[in-house]
């Protein structure tokens, strides 16, 4: 799907220091919806079942497309000249803005439930929130992204549940990921400070405003799931200011390895 | 009671010889039940192993236009599979046994995915070629004789051409591109050429099943005349793109109105059948680890079903 160029205008109208920080958002975006449709996709022909591995490659398809939106906004807003590929293909490490959360391995399929869970509850909210941006382009990404990521979040939290109340083997795998994955999850609603400043100009939503909505979801699905909350976890960050886990090299070299072998062609 | 039968058995031959349906519920010889099943499940298995082969590139896919497409083409075929187990199971197979007898090497899969991708070239040979063969043999079966099959292989067929169109348009897309990028189509062609020949299985006079299929139109062409078919519909393309066939026996025929090609190595062949090919012990290996490594997940779904069930039951009370 591609969203059609916005008006120059529209971005004219807002001062260089702005727009550069609306860019660096849209591209830390743009890099958790991609980092997050690969793993995903790394599920393909390898799922629990085959109804699983059809639904896993949705969601990565899905995000993708949101990927591809958004890079393209992004590359407007730079102005530079560079594409989508450009933009997701040719950069370093230290310049890929997602949170931790999204480049942690797939693990088994309780960890990949749970990366999704987290992911997904705050996905959901902040779209659902951007819809109503003053940026016609991101409020016109959000809109057709929030209907997909409502079904992710439907997805996640059904399989959370039937892991945490299913059997003993499944609780066990589930309290697991959860201690491993859980101390990603307060990157998501943590602002860095090119948030803060679109979220003072209205751009984008305060945080803060979409934590209860989503600290409600998440009670029940855990409540249903019959796990406790964790509670007093110390909070991993550094994804969106560029400081990664050792995943995210592995992810980018894999990922990177066709256009910079062979650099400038078309395929 | 033999009569009966008799009769049961010239009457199911009658509809077929008219190209009326077979349904599920209809009276069908054991023999015709038996075969569709192993046609069926090795069909619906080689989609669930077709996707290893491709989905081998999606994280390495060289634009994010051309990996949301090939993810998409893989997921095509995981849906495939589904419709084709489900076809399989309205002849009293259950999925579960499908599977076990694909694990356990007793049912057998297209021996095509059992070579491996190496390049981005692979992704258009694959859809140009493979996908090309496969529609070629999967077109009549949308005419087959056994109703569901026949309604599944509708849907099957129409994606598969989309995916074929996108195959070539890979190819095209190297071959105009940079030295390189034409190299790397060559020689994808160069290794998948051969192979996909085989994919039409072995000559007719070696194909044991041939006539009696062909009897009961479940199949409609033989395999050499799909071969043949297959031959003269991708030397012009392979022509189209400035790529050359590796077949130095290749030639126009005038007389026949076809090329003459050169013999098939029927002793690769045969040994990739019997498991002796780069990927068997691969592509069935990671078939069978994804399926055990699932069994807590599944396991888990029916115990939670179980629960809610009986607390529906309480509430209910």
């Amino acid at each position: 799907m591609q969203v059609a160029p916005s008006e120059t205008a529209a971005l004219n109208s807002y001062s260089p220091e702005l727009r550069q920080q609306l860019f660096l958002c849209v591209l830390q975006l743009a890099d958790t919806s991609l980092i997050l449709g690969h793993r995903l996709s790394e599920w393909c022909g390898h799922g629990p079942v085959l109804e699983q591995d059809l639904a896993m490659a949705n969601i990565a398809l899905d995000l993708l497309g949101e990927t591809r939106s958004l890079y393209q906004y992004a590359a407007e807003l730079e102005g530079q000249g560079r594409t989508e590929d450009d933009l997701a293909f040719l950069r370093l490490a230290v310049e890929y803005k997602n949170p931790l959360l999204v480049e942690q391995p797939n693990g088994d399929f309780a960890d990949t439930v749970t990366r999704q869970f987290l992911f997904d509850n705050f996905h959901y909210h902040f779209l659902r929130a951007l819809k109503n941006s003053p940026d016609e382009r991101l409020a016109a990404i959000a809109e057709k992204a929030v209907k997909e990521a409502a079904y992710h979040l439907k997805w996640s939290s059904e399989w959370l549940i039937r892991l945490g109340d299913g059997t003993e083997e499944s609780r066990k795998r589930l309290d697991k990921a959860l201690d491993t994955l859980w101390r990603y999850s307060g990157e998501l609603t943590k602002p860095t400070a090119t948030e803060q400043a679109l979220q003072a100009a209205g751009i984008i939503p305060d945080y803060a405003t979409l934590l209860p909505t989503m600290e409600a979801h998440l009670n029940h699905v855990f409540q249903e799931a019959t796990v406790p909350v964790p509670q007093g976890v110390f909070m991993m960050t550094g994804g969106k200011e560029g400081r990664h886990t050792e995943h995210l090299g592995y992810i980018l070299a894999e990922l990177q390895y066709m256009q910079r072998t062979y650099p400038g062609m078309k395929w | 009671m033999e009569t009966v039968e008799i009769n049961l058995e010239e009457q199911f031959q009658a509809r077929i010889d008219a190209d009326i349906r077979i349904e599920p519920k209809d009276w069908m010889p054991d023999a015709y039940r038996k075969t569709l099943i192993r046609q069926i499940s090795q069909h619906a298995h080689s989609e669930l192993v077709g996707m290893l082969p491709e989905g081998n590139w999606i994280t390495r896919a060289p634009s994010l236009k051309r990996k949301s497409i090939l993810l998409s083409k893989v997921q095509d075929e995981a849906g495939h599979g589904l419709y084709l187990y489900s076809a399989a199971e309205t002849l009293g197979a259950s999925r579960d046994q499908m599977l076990a007898d694909l694990h356990s090497g007793k049912a057998k899969y297209s021996s095509i995915f059992n070579y491996p991708t190496l390049s981005w070239a692979d992704m258009g040979t694959v859809g140009w070629l493979v996908d090309g063969a496969a529609i070629l043999n999967q077109v009549p079966l949308c005419r087959t004789s056994y109703g569901p099959y026949a309604r599944a292989m509708v849907r099957v067929c129409k994606e598969e051409s989309f995916h074929q169109r996108q195959g070539f348009e890979i190819m095209q897309t190297l071959c105009e591109g940079a030295p390189e990028q034409k190299a790397m189509a060559q020689e994808a062609l160069n290794r998948w050429w051969w192979p996909t020949l085989m994919m039409f299985g072995p000559k007719d006079a070696d194909s044991p099943n041939t006539e009696q299929s062909m009897k009961w139109r479940i199949k409609r062409f033989t395999n050499d005349e799909l071969r043949q078919k297959f031959v003269d519909m991708m030397v012009p393309q392979a022509e189209f793109l400035g790529l050359t066939v590796p077949d130095p026996a290749l030639k126009w025929n005038e007389t026949k109105q076809g090329y003459d090609f050169g013999e098939v190595n029927w002793e690769e062949f045969w040994n990739v059948v019997k498991g002796n090919g780069m990927c068997n012990k691969d592509r069935l290996g990671a078939r069978v680890k994804a399926h055990e490594e699932g069994a807590w997940v599944r396991e888990a779904a029916l115990a939670h079903a179980k629960k809610r069930a009986a607390k529906a039951e309480t509430q209910a009370a």
